[in-house]
């Protein structure tokens, strides 16, 4: 069993929406891969083609080298958190996780095995209806450790935890991947995946629109940009234009420049007489270089939006 | 990781483990199967304490209702002219007249309305029978007052001879021999060519038989519709008078005068004879006047009549049914099952096993119960119950289990279907229990009722029905008096042809589409 997703050329259509288009990627083992993308791009939908739920109308999505649906025992082949409040309320956390257990031929040991791990042996014997949202979550991790996958894939885990969740599950995560297991962990905020995650999947409009790393992607995002402070914003702006760059209004006065070095700038405010505090080669946040990869996915959007009222 | 640890147990066997855990661990679902049951139980006990018959006369007992050789209560009351017979041997006798007298609906009020004429199941004949006690085994064969030469033995067969009725001008010759065990009952039109009616053998039949002339005539039925839907049934009594000669006898037979027996007349209470029969002779031609019948006995409590409560029980059943799969498409929670069982055919099933299979399990306890405690309440409060064998008993409460299981899968499967509770429990109501309210209160003409019990889920209920239909037997078959259109098993047949489809269908959307 080898512990990979490999999701190749996948389409689908709802209707006249195009959900899926040509989405492909890899995960591998060892690594926590961010799966990410606006609301809407086609995370879940993926998620839900690779688990069996959804059929894509073309395309294959493979876990460990073969279809999800082939599986004896899926539940110790995948791992997987889609909806925590899918719970019958009136059943307690251990009776959930008891039914899963069976479902696959595990012992009921397990069940207590992985109650403990989330930290949720103190409820187990509470009705699912009655736990916290982040008690939830807890208990939909347990049920995909339940098997102890190779793989695992999580949508939206941070989802509805407090701090202190949010530390647990991001060392909860770093270290299955560290035992050998392939993490995938989507979110539509890439903010949550910084510290987590090694890899990215970067999606819009229901394909890849990057597949990289961390430090590239924001590598990726700086390049060509210079932060320049000044009390004479304006003059700033047209000599540099002329010089051939591209200037945007980044503060009340500060401005971002491209499309010159940052020696090539100061060489031209110096000739210009133009005053300036601080010339900075610019380092994109991980935010700004996810925004900047997604922005024209969310603008069609946003056009497809209007056109269709 | 443990991936690719072989499953130590089967596929389906795992799923069916599973979906056991997912209905024992919701509280609501086993408490509202429980009630389903005890509402069984309940209902069924409370109507036959209810339930008193009384007799009059001191000590207020009623007479035991006779049984016959197979084990069900018959009616054995007939006017008998008869001599004993030791080992093999016959009668022949020429029967040359049936007529009689029915009391019609009064037309002037307190004026008896008399009218001559035979029932149709009026009978006169030859008979051999062991001995005078009313239920012992017999074989007649006889000419009847519709329905042409019969012969009949041990009450519950009946074999047809020729058709036709008789008159001086059409006299019928009747015979029925004797060989050890074995009786052979023969008709003919002219004395000399004789036709063979039928066997019968009366297994343990003594060597001494009584065999003679005998005269029944059931009463007289009239079914009308009321005038609120149903009917008003109302029996009037009938009498048959035959007149015999020709008669010759066959074997050792006892000599001297015939003797004559009106078995199981009916005794008023001031000592006389309520509708006595009659003989008389007139050198070698017999004239004999009989009440009554040699029949299967339908009137009377059943042991599923103590089932009343199981259309409510069902409600329930239906119910905890229905929310066994809507609850998960509620919450979601089927795409976790689908997760734990990609094969979605065999998740689907495995959890209609789980909750038929509870089903059956609660409602056989429920049926079991109700049945034997019933019957044993109905008994001590005096009404006669009529006797069924351990077979058909086991079969009402194996049925009556069986019935709420396929109603479960039913509803089960419009659940799954619907993925809406509200509208799988309504229809799963229309379809299974309100047909069956619908055909048994008497709302309907009974032809309606009948078809309804013949087409819809409902067929079902006919498992629960322990006495028989008689075609030889004049009775009025209809589902409000418990007689089903279709027999047991085809009722639950028909039941099971729309649940078993309801579930494929289920099986083929749950396939086909995104969950």
């Amino acid at each position: 069993m080898h512990a990979t997703i490999e999701v190749h050329g996948l389409r689908k259509r709802f209707g006249p929406t195009v959900a899926l288009d040509g989405m492909s990627f890899t995960v591998s083992p060892g690594h926590v891969t961010g799966f990410v993308g606006p609301n809407g791009a086609g995370k879940s939908t993926t998620m839900r083609v690779i688990l069996g739920l959804d059929a894509a109308d073309e395309g294959t999505a493979l876990v460990g080298g073969r279809p999800y649906r082939s599986l004896r025992t899926p539940l110790t082949h995948v791992g997987a958190l889609l909806d925590a409040a899918a719970l019958q309320p009136s059943r307690t956390a251990r009776n959930h996780l008891l039914w899963l257990a069976r479902s696959q031929g595990l012992p009921a040991g397990r069940v207590d095995e992985v109650l403990e791990q989330v930290g949720l042996r103190s409820a187990a014997r509470r009705r699912a209806g009655g736990l916290s949202l982040g008690m939830r979550q807890r208990l939909g991790i347990a049920a995909a450790l339940l098997g102890d996958p190779p793989v695992l894939m999580l949508d939206e885990p941070v989802n509805g935890l407090d701090p202190e969740g949010i530390v647990w599950i991001r060392g909860l995560l770093r270290s299955l991947a560290a035992q050998g297991r392939a993490v995938l962990v989507s979110s539509h905020l890439m903010s949550e995946l910084e510290d987590t995650a090694d890899r990215l999947v970067v999606v819009g409009r229901g394909r890849v629109v990057a597949d990289t790393t961390v430090a590239e992607l924001i590598a990726a995002a700086s390049r060509d940009r210079v932060r320049l402070r000044t009390t004479a914003r304006e003059r700033a702006t047209t000599v540099l234009s002329q010089a051939g760059a591209t200037v945007a209004v980044a503060d009340r006065d500060v401005i971002t420049v491209s499309g010159l070095t940052a020696e090539r700038v100061v060489a031209v405010l110096t000739t210009g007489a133009v005053p300036f505090s601080e010339v900075a080669a610019d380092r994109a946040t991980l935010e700004e270089a996810y925004m900047e990869l997604t922005r024209n996915a969310v603008e069609f959007r946003a056009v497809d939006a209007e056109a269709g009222r | 990781m443990s991936a690719g640890t072989a499953p130590r147990r089967g596929d389906f066997a795992r799923l069916l483990r599973a979906e056991w855990t997912k209905f024992r661990t919701v509280r609501g679902w086993v408490l509202g199967l429980a009630v389903a049951a005890l509402v069984i139980v309940t209902l069924g006990l409370l109507s036959a304490s209810g339930s008193h018959t009384s007799c009059g006369g001191p000590g207020d007992v009623c007479s035991a209702v006779p049984v016959g050789p197979g084990g069900e209560a018959v009616d054995d009351k007939f006017y008998f002219v008869h001599r004993s017979l030791t080992g093999d041997g016959g009668i022949t006798a020429r029967v040359s007249s049936m007529t009689g007298h029915i009391r019609k609906p009064d037309v002037t009020p307190g004026a008896r309305n008399v009218v001559d004429g035979v029932v149709p199941w009026a009978k006169a004949g030859v008979i051999v029978k062991d001995g005078t006690r009313q239920g012992s085994a017999y074989a007649a064969t006889m000419v009847t007052g519709g329905h042409g030469v019969r012969m009949q033995y041990d009450f519950t067969h009946d074999i047809a001879g020729l058709p036709g009725g008789v008159s001086n001008d059409s006299p019928r010759w009747l015979r029925l021999t004797r060989s050890g065990e074995e009786l052979t009952g023969y008709e003919s039109a002219d004395g000399r060519h004789w036709t063979t009616v039928g066997t019968a053998r009366l297994a343990g039949l003594p060597e001494t038989v009584q065999i003679g002339l005998f005269v029944a005539s059931p009463g007289d039925l009239t079914v009308r519709q009321a005038d609120f839907g149903g009917s008003i049934q109302q029996v009037r009594f009938a009498e048959a008078t035959a007149v015999f000669d020709q008669v010759a006898l066959e074997g050792r037979t006892s000599g001297g005068a015939w003797e004559r027996d009106d078995i199981g007349v009916t005794v008023s209470p001031d000592g006389s004879l309520h509708h006595p029969g009659g003989f008389a002779q007139s050198g070698d031609t017999y004239t004999v006047t009989g009440v009554g019948d040699i029949a299967p006995l339908g009137e009377g409590q059943r042991i599923e009549s103590t089932l009343s409560g199981l259309p409510a029980g069902l409600l329930g059943v239906i119910v905890v049914a229905v929310m066994f799969v809507t609850a998960e498409y509620r919450r979601g929670l089927i795409r976790t099952s689908l997760l734990a069982g990609p094969r979605r055919g065999r998740v689907l099933a495995a959890k209609a096993a789980v909750i038929g299979t509870v089903t059956f399990v609660a409602a056989a306890a429920a049926a079991g119960i109700t049945v034997a405690v019933g019957t044993r309440i109905l008994r001590s409060n005096g009404n006669p119950v009529l006797p069924v064998s351990t077979l058909t008993e086991l079969r009402v409460i194996a049925g009556v289990a069986a019935l709420p299981a396929v109603a479960a899968v039913l509803a089960f499967a419009l659940g799954a279907l619907f993925r809406n509770s509200a509208a799988a429990v309504t229809v799963a109501v229309a379809v299974i229990v309100v047909p069956h309210v619908l055909a048994t209160t008497s709302v309907l003409p009974i032809g309606a009722a009948q078809w309804l019990l013949r087409l819809t889920p409902a067929a079902g209920f006919a498992v629960q029905q322990s006495i028989p239909e008689y075609p030889h037997v004049l009775a009025h078959y209809a589902p409000s008096a418990g007689y089903y259109p279709l027999a047991p098993w085809a009722g639950l047949a028909v039941f099971c042809a729309y649940a078993a489809p309801a579930l494929g269908l289920a099986v083929v959307r749950i396939r086909r589409r995104d969950a």
